[in-house]
This record gives structure tokens, C-alpha cells and sequence, in this order.
């Protein structure tokens, strides 16, 4: 530690101001509070007594994410031998699946870590972590053979216009990393939707995901009767919850997603309102449209709460990127309303409109947008409330 | 008056950056939005701009004595719709696909804010010689700007840079197939509305950084 400690002592006296190389101050900045905490100190009160900076706040994000990873790795390498047909071990489809995985994380990271210091250079403030948990989510989001250099331009995107233009990491309205995947989904939509790209398989191999199926039936039947029906993959409601169905790369098994919520609201990161609320707006709606769905021949309206649970991104969204505290609400009251919004409008976008037949990522943008309304008209009605009480 | 002494050459530059109408005073967002699909259709409707935004500035300049200021609107308008017609007329005897393509939107000159601004804020108070050369530098602001704009839609999102001829567009150039096999994709996005909106918002970005603009917050 102390040889480490010198090291960033010297290269810091490098970039002090007025020296030549102090244009690199706020990446050594960066590098030095990886390593160290901070000895920089608030002079006057209020203080916060812990460690949880923003730093570790993000890691504790990340930290939960990575079994997502490690799995997402593992579901391209299973369904990859189902398409082929093959028998693979454990390790061998989880090392096929990384061999997809890890060039999109690193482009990721690469093309996040210019943007970010770039403009940190620029802008001569110091890096901000935000676009580390923004990086490590969107390869998450991604299909498992989507080109490389449409996730630099996605990522590109979703930090500069998701996040830098508003003036950076607590500032931005949108969640830079659901920006990043919107640009690509209306910038590429070959790549990113449609039954081509949930599977690795030999050429022209599709694979739907599950809420497709629904959304283009044959021939009309109950949701549950087409899941049951199709034969390509098993969509029992035990392996949509274990996650061995084409999705995208991190969203699939929610296990580990409510392994990783749980751990997120332990440590006091993400707030369960949201992520309660969203699911109760969802199951509400869910149950409102199977009530619905006698009078009209859209498949989709038949889908149970449960499978609405269990198929898509929503438990994903909902836990990792509506729980964004710079995006989300900020009053509780808000947060009721935000998360209970953003489950409805996920059932509206997925059963109704055509186009989409998911809805998550669109859900949780617009909600994005209305988070600083509902918690102005929180506090005003709440402002009200007290002013009544005094007269 | 000499023609270029600084005050004109004033006249003219500002609109063109420190002063430029759409990306410093946001006018005409509608039909740049609308026309920047493809590089010929943004140069010719610059074209037709420039005319009719030069000629309704000189006319409504000579008569701007005449002009009760009560009933100024209605003639403003009515010259700067003649003029759109006579323009909307030209391209349906010259320039048949062109008029074709841009529809409705060589009609909707007429509620283009840039034209009706600058006769109200310029034409109507300064001589004929300097609302000319006002609209002359406003059409080159608004041209410039949707020129940019439909150039990077057209190159990314369709693949081709097309120069207006007589026909339905010269394809200068195109990008080769070669790069499509390669793995390389039009972004689809920038030939719908939002692609525009984006593009629009970076160029305005770039160009209030470069004049050193900054808004109060």
C-alpha cells in the first residue's frame, strides 16, 4: 500500500496546477480514488460520517450486476448448444458466452471512459463514476451479437446526450445507459429486435424471445397456450425464472435480478418503493387487460401478471435503472407514482402497441421525464397541506 | 451608401453566425426539420428562401411609408404569399420532382417565421438596399445551417449525398457496398424526426461554443 500511496503521490505532484501536464489532473483523480479515500473534507457542517461516496455507491451497483454477467455468459453459450445441438459443459458454454460478452464490455468501457474524459478535461472538473455504473449496464441490455461499433456510438450517445450535455452525473434527466440502448434501438433496429439476435446460432438462426410470441401469433390462442405450445424453447415458468430463454444479455434470470435488488435495498441504494410500486402497477394492469382480454383477439392482452413478471426486462429495468437516484423521483410520494407509472405504461407499450413488444426501456424513459413534475406537485400539495393545518 | 462599407458586411455576417436565425433565435425549426432528408431538397428550398425572403424584404421595404401600421400583418402577408407562389409556380414548370418532393413545405414558406420576422424586425424600418442585404444574409444563415443538417441525415442515415439537377437529384456520391458487407449500417433514426431534432441540437451546440454564446440559466 505505501509503495502504492508513493506512486500516486509522485504523479501528483505532475498534474498540480500551473504545471504543464495539469490538463491530466482529473485522471489522476480518478486513479488515485480507486485506490485511496478521499482526504479532501468538508470545513463546515453538515458531514456525512461514513465512506459511502459516490464512488463506492456505483461499486455496490456493480458488485450486484456481476452475477447477471456471469450467467448472461453462461445463457449464450447453453442456447448456443441448443441451436447447434450439442452436449457442452457448464464451463465451456460459460466460456463460449464470454467470448461475446467481454468485447462489448470493453467497448463499452472504452467508449465511455473518452467521452467521460474528454469532458472532464474539457470541462476541468473530475471524473465522475457515474458513467462506470452507466458502462457496466449497458452491455446488460444488449443482444449477445450486436456490432461493436454500434455499442461505441450507442454508448457514445448515451453518455454525451444522456448525460454530459445536462451537465453530467446529477444533473441528467435521462438514464444514460437506457438513452444509449433507445439510440440504438431506433438507430439499428435490425440488430437489436426482431428474432435474429436474442441466440447465437449457425447463419439465419432465430431464436424469439418470449414476449414475441405472443405478439405474433399464428393463429390466436391464450398466451399461456402459446408458450406452452411453442417447441423451439422450453417457456415454462420455472425457466423463464431461471432465465434459459433468448433475451437480452443480463436480463434473463431473475433470480439472480431480485438476488441482486435484495442486495441493492440492504445496502440502502435502491429504493423499494419504486421497485414495489412498478410491480404493483404492473400486476394491476396485467390484471385489468386479462379482464379485458375476452373482447378482443390480441394475444397479448391474455398474459398473466405472473409471466409479466417473469418474461422481458422488466425486473432488470425496474431494479437497476428506474432505481437510478439522479433520474427517479426524490420525495417518496414520488416515488410511489413514478414506480406504479412506469408498470403501467410497460403492460400499455407491450400489450397494445404492435410495434414494440417490449416496453420497459420506453416505460421507464418517459417516467424519467416526469420525475421532476411529480415531485414538484409532492411537495407543493404537501406545502399546501401544512399551510391548512395552521390557519 | 457603399455597398460594402462595414455596416452592410455587418448586416449581412451576423445572420449568418453570431446572429444566425435558426440556431441562435430558434426561427423556422418546421421546415428545418421538414426539408433536410436529402442534401438537394435542403438546397433548393434554401434557394427559394433566399428569393422570397430578399424580395418581400426590398418590397415591403419601398412601400414600408405607405403601410398603416394597423394593417401591416395582412400585407405582409399577402406579399410574401404572391412571392411563394410565384416560387411554388417555378418549380412546377422547372423543377417538377423537386416540387414533388418538397410538397407541401414550398407552401408553407409563408408561415416560416425567419420571413415574417425579419420584415417585421428589419424591412419595415431600414431602406430597400439594407433589407435586401438582411435578407440575403438571413437566407444564407437559414441555408447554411439546414445544408449541415441534411447533409450528415442524408450521409448516415440514407448513405448518399445527392445534388439537386434537373431530374429527381444527382447522387454524387453513395456508400460503396463493399462497407455495407463489411458490416456497416445506416442509422435509421436520423431519417425520422427525432434524428433531425438531434442533429439540429448538435450543430446548434457547436455553433453557440464556436461564437461563444452561453445562455443565462
Amino acid at each position: 500500500m505505501n509503495f502504492l500511496r508513493k506512486i500516486f503521490a509522485e504523479s501528483g505532484k505532475l498534474v498540480e496546477k500551473g504545471k504543464p501536464l495539469s490538463w491530466a489532473y482529473p485522471v489522476w483523480e480518478a486513479a488515485d480514488t480507486i485506490f485511496f479515500s478521499t482526504n479532501k473534507q468538508t470545513s463546515n457542517g453538515p458531514h456525512i460520517r461514513d465512506n459511502m461516496d459516490i464512488k463506492r455507491t456505483m461499486f455496490f451497483v456493480v458488485i450486484a450486476l456481476i452475477p447477471c454477467y456471469i450467467f448472461g455468459a453462461y445463457n449464450i453459450g447453453y442456447l448456443n448448444s441448443l441451436a447447434l445441438d450439442i452436449e457442452r459443459s457448464l464451463l465451456a458454454n460459460t466460456l463460449f458466452g464470454l467470448t461475446y460478452v467481454l468485447p462489448i464490455l470493453i467497448i463499452t468501457f472504452i467508449a465511455g471512459a473518452i467521452c467521460e474524459l474528454t469532458f472532464a478535461i474539457i470541462r476541468k472538473h473530475e471524473v465522475n463514476e457515474g458513467f462506470l455504473v452507466s458502462c457496466a449496464l449497458i452491455p446488460l441490455t444488449m443482444p449477445p451479437d450486436v456490432p461493436l461499433w454500434q455499442v461505441f456510438m450507442g454508448t457514445s450517445f448515451g453518455i454525451i446526450i444522456g448525460k454530459e450535455i445536462f451537465g453530467g452525473v446529477g444533473t441528467n434527466v435521462f438514464n444514460p445507459a437506457l438513452t444509449a440502448r433507445a439510440f440504438m434501438y431506433f438507430a439499428f433496429p435490425t440488430k437489436i429486435s426482431g428474432d435474429k439476435v436474442w441466440a447465437v446460432g449457425p447463419d439465419g438462426y432465430s431464436g424469439a424471445t418470449a414476449l414475441a410470441i405472443p405478439a405474433n401469433p399464428v393463429e390466436y390462442d391464450t398466451a399461456s397456450n402459446l408458450f406452452a405450445a411453442s417447441t423451439q424453447f422450453d417457456f415454462s415458468l420455472m425457466n423463464m425464472f431461471l432465465g434459459l430463454i433468448p433475451g437480452s444479455i443480463g436480463e434473463t434470470n431473475k433470480l439472480l435480478i431480485i438476488g441482486g435488488a435484495l442486495f441493492l435495498i440492504y445496502c440502502g441504494i435502491a429504493s423499494w418503493r419504486i421497485i414495489a410500486s412498478s410491480i404493483i402497477g404492473l400486476v394491476c394492469t396485467a390484471f385489468l387487460f386479462n379482464l379485458l382480454s375476452g373482447f378482443s383477439t390480441n394475444a397479448m392482452l391474455t398474459i398473466t401478471p405472473l409471466q409479466h413478471l417473469l418474461i422481458g426486462s422488466f425486473l432488470f429495468g425496474t431494479v437497476f435503472m428506474a432505481t437510478e437516484p439522479v433520474t427517479s423521483s426524490h420525495t417518496n410520494t414520488g416515488r410511489w407514482i413514478y414506480g406504479f407509472l412506469i408498470g403501467v405504461l410497460t403492460v400499455i407499450i407491450r400489450s397494445i402497441n404492435p410495434a414494440y413488444p417490449e416496453g420497459v426501456m420506453l416505460a421507464i424513459l418517459i417516467m424519467n421525464m416526469f420525475a421532476p413534475l411529480i415531485d414538484y406537485y409532492v411537495i407543493q400539495s404537501n406545502i399546501k397541506m401544512r399551510l391548512a393545518r395552521n390557519v | 451608401m457603399e455597398l460594402f462599407n462595414s455596416e452592410s458586411k455587418k448586416i449581412i455576417s451576423d445572420p449568418i453566425n453570431v446572429n444566425n436565425p435558426i440556431s441562435l433565435q430558434v426561427l423556422g425549426i418546421c421546415s428545418a426539420l421538414a426539408v433536410t432528408i436529402r442534401l438537394d431538397q435542403a438546397i433548393i428550398m434554401t434557394l427559394a428562401v433566399i428569393f422570397v425572403l430578399c424580395s418581400s424584404n426590398v418590397i415591403l421595404s419601398l412601400i414600408r411609408e405607405y403601410i398603416p401600421a394597423r394593417v401591416r400583418i395582412v400585407i405582409m402577408l399577402s406579399v410574401i404569399a404572391s412571392l411563394v407562389s410565384v416560387v411554388d409556380e417555378l418549380l412546377k414548370a422547372y423543377l417538377y420532382d423537386m416540387s414533388k418532393q418538397l410538397s407541401v413545405f414550398v407552401g408553407l414558406i409563408i408561415t416560416n417565421c425567419i420571413i415574417m420576422g425579419r420584415a417585421e424586425a428589419f424591412a419595415l424600418k431600414n431602406s430597400p438596399s439594407k433589407a435586401f442585404l438582411d435578407g440575403l444574409g438571413n437566407g444564407f444563415g437559414y441555408g447554411l445551417i439546414i445544408i449541415i443538417v441534411s447533409f450528415f441525415r442524408e450521409l448516415f442515415g440514407a448513405g448518399t449525398i445527392t445534388l439537386p439537377d434537373g431530374g429527381a437529384g444527382y447522387v454524387l456520391w453513395s456508400i460503396p457496398e463493399s462497407w455495407y458487407a463489411a458490416g456497416y449500417e445506416n442509422i435509421g433514426l436520423l431519417v425520422l424526426s427525432p434524428g433531425a431534432f438531434i442533429i439540429l441540437g448538435l450543430v446548434i451546440w457547436a455553433q453557440r461554443e464556436m461564437a461563444g454564446i452561453e445562455e443565462e440559466a
